[in-house]
């Protein structure tokens, strides 16, 4: 028997004609990751075969020019964020700054204590690296969320003790767009001397950041969920009041203050300046448009189908995200169904380890609603009248699954489904 | 995901989409799995009580792509069967049929558990409509 699955070349059935202007496969999964925007490519391209050189070569004017590209990407970054040059590190990504920042913490200031705080809602690149500290030694409060997605700061004030070294709490959650209160957060650890890092990585250049405002010590950014490129990112360090420390955690030359050893990714970095740049322009523009697309896009959904539940609050927001559940009806078979258009679930089936989202758990949605929650990121090149084609494909096909669906012919009949007693395990 | 042409075919063609009298003396209704595991099939045959020949067969599932087919292939499949060869019917078959990568096997496995469930409930009403003896005085 072959165990080769093929690709699915037929779309499913529509009754929607697809309007003038939309092109398919429609891009909405823009959490994930982001396209490129034309003018970070454009301003990358010398940087591979004209202004080739090591920005570390200090000798000659190959070395000097991608000295340059990467200084002037520093500045904007540092610019788009209300930091100084000296203060930005280069990384691989905000996966790698991410370990940069909790490992090197960890290790500096390890006389200090040996308690971390952070949140379960956290991206895996945090919670796995806190895992791997607690085997050294160190002891992690992972501070649960309330049913909106927010952080409760009494519950952040009661986890904090004298051993406290680190609090790490996301600007904004890469499943529900939830923004955190970051400068509340950062107060709190200010006022007690604890270091606060932030995985920014889904809120710099959506919504507005300044670690001076915002109390930031250590800020995770990365470039390919900002139209920029793969393959990069930065760590914000602060200098000043006060200074914070960390170890480096890739050892090789001293590259980036000893921060970072590693030849500087000169094409990458000066993407991800320019994507920076273009943020700094646009944001509050873009922001207002997405916000508006999104809710098109929520309204549209939320007039035609019943019983969809929102997950996350609305009021503290990512502008692009929506997270729906559809009840009765599971993530993967609704993705099949608009196979057109990319986008996520939080559904077991759709996850490399057959467990729903944990981020919806935290929430304390159910898991029957977390198997049956679609994730949209809405971004930059998207449009209204793919808002409107998705939302109608989303309609058609949640309506039609639900007519295949046992739990919605038991809701209709009036039977409660937390009163049944199923005949499946837990698996 | 990618999947198979037939796991599609099922998916955009259901076959035998629907409910029938659960009440019924003819009709077994098998009801498997469970919200939170993210699959729960209902599958329902209608049997003749001389042949022991399933006529009719209807289903409805909560699940992904390979769970939709798998119940809507089981359906195709005990149509026109006895009871005791839809018995016969083995999870392993609709794998094959499906080509179903092995992180979907457990979708099948619940069509098979799902085909049991209703033979079971429909087996139960001919024992309870059976008249009981009574013991001679």
């Amino acid at each position: 028997m072959s165990t080769d699955v093929k690709i699915p070349q037929s779309l499913p059935v529509t009754q929607h004609a697809v309007p003038q202007g939309v092109k398919l496969p429609i891009y909405m999964d823009n959490h994930a990751t982001t396209p490129m925007d034309p003018r970070v490519l454009e301003e990358m391209l010398p940087y591979f075969m004209e202004k080739f050189g090591n920005a570390a070569s200090r000798n000659h004017s190959f070395g000097w020019a991608g000295e340059e590209g990467v200084e002037t990407a520093r500045e904007r970054i540092a610019k788009l964020i209300g930091a100084t040059t000296k203060e930005i590190i280069f990384t691989s990504g905000a996966t790698e700054s991410d370990n940069l920042a909790i490992k090197g913490v960890a290790e500096m200031y390890r006389e200090k204590g040996n308690h971390i705080i952070t949140a379960v809602t956290e991206h895996k690149a945090v919670l796995d690296t806190c895992k791997r500290l607690e085997k050294y030694g160190y002891r992690v409060t992972y501070l649960p969320v309330q049913k909106d997605g927010l952080v409760d700061l009494e519950e952040l004030k009661r986890a904090m003790d004298d051993k406290t070294i680190l609090v790490t709490i996301m600007a904004a959650n890469n499943e529900i767009g939830v923004v955190q209160p970051v400068a509340e957060i950062g107060k709190m650890c200010r006022e007690r001397g604890i270091i606060f890092h932030t995985d920014a990585t889904q809120a710099v250049g959506k919504i507005p950041i300044d670690v001076n405002k915002q109390f930031i010590d250590l800020m995770s950014i990365s470039g390919h969920k900002m139209y920029g490129p793969k393959g990069v990112g930065a760590l914000y360090v602060r200098r000043k009041n006060p200074r914070v420390q960390i170890s480096a955690i890739i050892d090789g030359g001293g590259h980036e203050r000893g921060m970072r050893s590693g030849t500087l990714n000169v094409p990458g970095i000066v993407g991800l300046g320019k994507a920076c740049a273009i943020a700094s322009e646009e944001m509050a523009h873009e922001a207002s448009q997405l916000a508006s697309l999104r809710d098109r896009l929520r309204d549209r959904i939320m007039s035609r189908l019943d019983e969809t539940y929102i997950n996350g609050t609305m009021g503290s927001r990512l502008p692009g995200n929506l997270n729906i559940s559809f009840a009765y009806v599971e993530g993967e078979s609704l993705l099949m169904g608009i196979n057109d258009i990319a986008v996520s679930s939080g559904s077991a089936c759709t996850s490399a380890t057959l467990e729903p989202s944990y981020v919806l758990k935290a929430l304390g949605t159910g898991d029957d609603l977390a198997h049956s929650s679609i994730r949209f990121g809405i971004g930059r090149f998207n449009t209204a009248a793919e808002v409107d084609y998705v939302a109608d494909r989303v309609i058609e096909t949640v309506e039609r699954l639900r007519e295949l669906s046992p739990l919605y012919e038991m809701a209709k009949e009036g039977i409660n489904l937390k009163d049944v007693k199923w005949a499946g395990e837990a698996h | 995901m990618s999947y198979s042409d037939k796991v599609i075919d099922h998916y955009n063609n259901p076959r035998n989409v629907g409910s029938m009298d659960k009440s019924s003396a003819d009709v077994g209704t098998g009801l498997v799995g469970a919200p939170e595991c993210g699959d729960v099939m209902k599958l329902q045959i209608k049997v003749n009580r001389d042949t022991n020949v399933i006529e009719e067969a209807k289903f409805k599932t909560f699940g992904c792509g390979s769970a939709i087919a798998s119940s809507s292939l089981a359906t195709e499949w005990v149509k026109g069967k006895t009871v005791e060869q839809a018995l016969a019917i083995k999870n392993m078959d609709i794998v094959k049929e499906l080509s179903l990568p092995p992180v979907k096997i457990h979708c099948s496995v619940l069509a098979e558990d799902a085909i049991r469930a209703a033979i079971g409930d429909w087996k139960k009403k001919q024992e309870a409509a059976k008249p009981v003896a009574v013991e001679a005085r």
